[in-house]
């Protein structure tokens, strides 16, 4: 997306490559064009530009792809941390 | 069959108005269902959406003057991107509309086309073992989808490019603002009583439209100023429009404020810009959960420090000068 760059090597997205069979479904869900196919099998063209929305490894068939997917907002994470501690069971959203 | 009407009225433009504020959000919910846009028939195409007004008002809108089916599902008024990361637009509750619409029975195909964003939550493979249809997603933005059906259902890579306009920034400001209002009466009543009463309602006064500049400024002017405000992360651009806002106030005020307290001033507001602005990451789509983390973990250290710190040196102002 031009003009909106998020930090760099923060990101938990994984690829396992020899599970993958190239299905392409990846590509066709991911908003960032993060990946590409490139000689039968996904290749990460552009790791950073991922927001771990989840939606690749959901949609692999093969469960190549790992990615801690999840809320992304600083109110959401600090209760998230809260429920981590057990200093709240609240829930946000 | 219930038909839609893809024209919107002047009562769909004020339910969105209100929508977009928050107010009785519920009663703008369309029922969950199978719906026939135009003429369709056994081969004509399958569009899926949820039932948030503002999006299936783009998608019937796109759909003017064409025959399509559109199979709405429950998500509790929610928009397909929160919905999908809820898991409400998922794998589950589409199976189920699929089969209690008796879909397999109105049409001859076996397609449903879904939105980008509702990836999240839809497992594609599940989809298809489980009801017999196969997904596709087609594109980003309900505009897109015309282009999309002439292209003979096959999305390019225009189609699956996300956009985040200043108008798209400026819709989701509404609702942050309705979100924030009771922390922002409560710390703000506050700042108003502890100051008033350590140096009078004038100071009081002060500091309230301090605070209450600093909040606004963070998460009004903080999203809406994004691409043009500097370096990656949204705490640095939250402070940077804090320190302006913090620079405005001072002027405004007549600059005749103690060292200290001016101090005081540059460390507290644009912390609490900070803050607000990087609260916006939960609305982007481009901001990771990993990057917010690791600006919080840095972040929001800084932030309380500063925000101690500048509030002691108010204290000790108050006593220098008492
Ligand atoms: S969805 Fe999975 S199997 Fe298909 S190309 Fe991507 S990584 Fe490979
Ligand atoms: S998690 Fe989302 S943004 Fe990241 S690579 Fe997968 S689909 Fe793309």
């Amino acid at each position: 997306m031009d003009g909106f760059r998020y930090l760099n090597n923060v990101v938990t997205l994984a690829l396992d490559q020899p599970t993958c069979t190239g299905c392409g479904r990846c590509v066709e869900v991911c908003p960032h064009q993060v990946f590409i196919i490139a000689r039968g099998k996904a290749v990460l063209a552009d790791r950073d530009a991922c927001m771990e929305c989840g939606a690749c490894a959901l949609n692999c068939p093969v469960k190549a792809i790992t990615v801690d997917a999840g809320v992304g907002c600083a109110i959401g994470i600090i209760s998230e941390w809260l429920r981590e501690r057990k200093l709240s069971k609240g829930r946000y959203c | 069959m219930p038909c839609i009407s893809s024209k919107l009225v002047y009562a769909d433009h004020l339910g969105t108005c209100k929508a977009r504020w928050g107010i009785g959000r519920m009663n703008y919910i369309v029922p969950p269902g199978l719906y026939a846009c135009g003429a369709p028939d056994s081969g004509s195409p399958v569009v899926v959406t949820a039932n948030y007004k503002m999006t299936y008002d783009a998608v019937r809108q796109a759909l003017a003057g064409r025959n399509v089916w559109v199979l709405v599902l429950e998500t509790f008024g929610i928009n397909v991107w929160c919905a999908a990361g809820k898991g409400t637009f998922g794998t589950e509750e589409l199976v189920r509309r699929v089969t209690s619409s008796e879909l397999a029975k109105v049409v001859t195909h076996r397609r449903l086309v879904l939105p980008i964003l509702g990836a999240p939550g839809v497992a594609a493979h599940e989809v298809t073992r489980r009801c017999g249809f196969t997904v596709s997603y087609a594109t980003i933005h309900a505009v897109d989808l015309p282009k999309y059906l002439d292209n003979g259902m096959v999305t390019t890579p225009a189609m699956r490019a996300l956009r985040f306009s200043w108008y798209d920034r400026l819709v989701l400001i509404p609702v942050e603002v309705v979100l924030e209002l009771k922390s922002l009466a409560v710390i703000s009543a506050v700042v108003l009583l502890a100051c008033a009463a350590a140096g009078g309602l004038p100071v009081g006064m002060a500091a309230f439209v301090a605070y209450v500049g600093a909040a606004l400024s963070g998460i009004v002017l903080g999203p809406l100023l994004l691409p043009w405000l500097p370096g990656k992360s949204f705490a640095l651009k939250g402070a940077v429009v804090g320190l302006l806002w913090t620079c405005c106030f001072l002027l405004l005020t007549g600059g005749h404020w103690t060292p200290l307290a001016t101090t005081a001033a540059f460390l507290i507001l644009p912390s609490v810009s900070a803050y607000h602005t990087l609260n916006f990451t939960g609305c982007t789509t481009f901001t990771s959960r990993s990057g917010v983390r690791k600006e919080m973990r840095f972040g929001l250290p800084v932030m309380g420090i500063s925000i101690v710190t500048g509030t002691l040196l108010l204290v000790l102002s108050r006593f220098i000068q008492g």
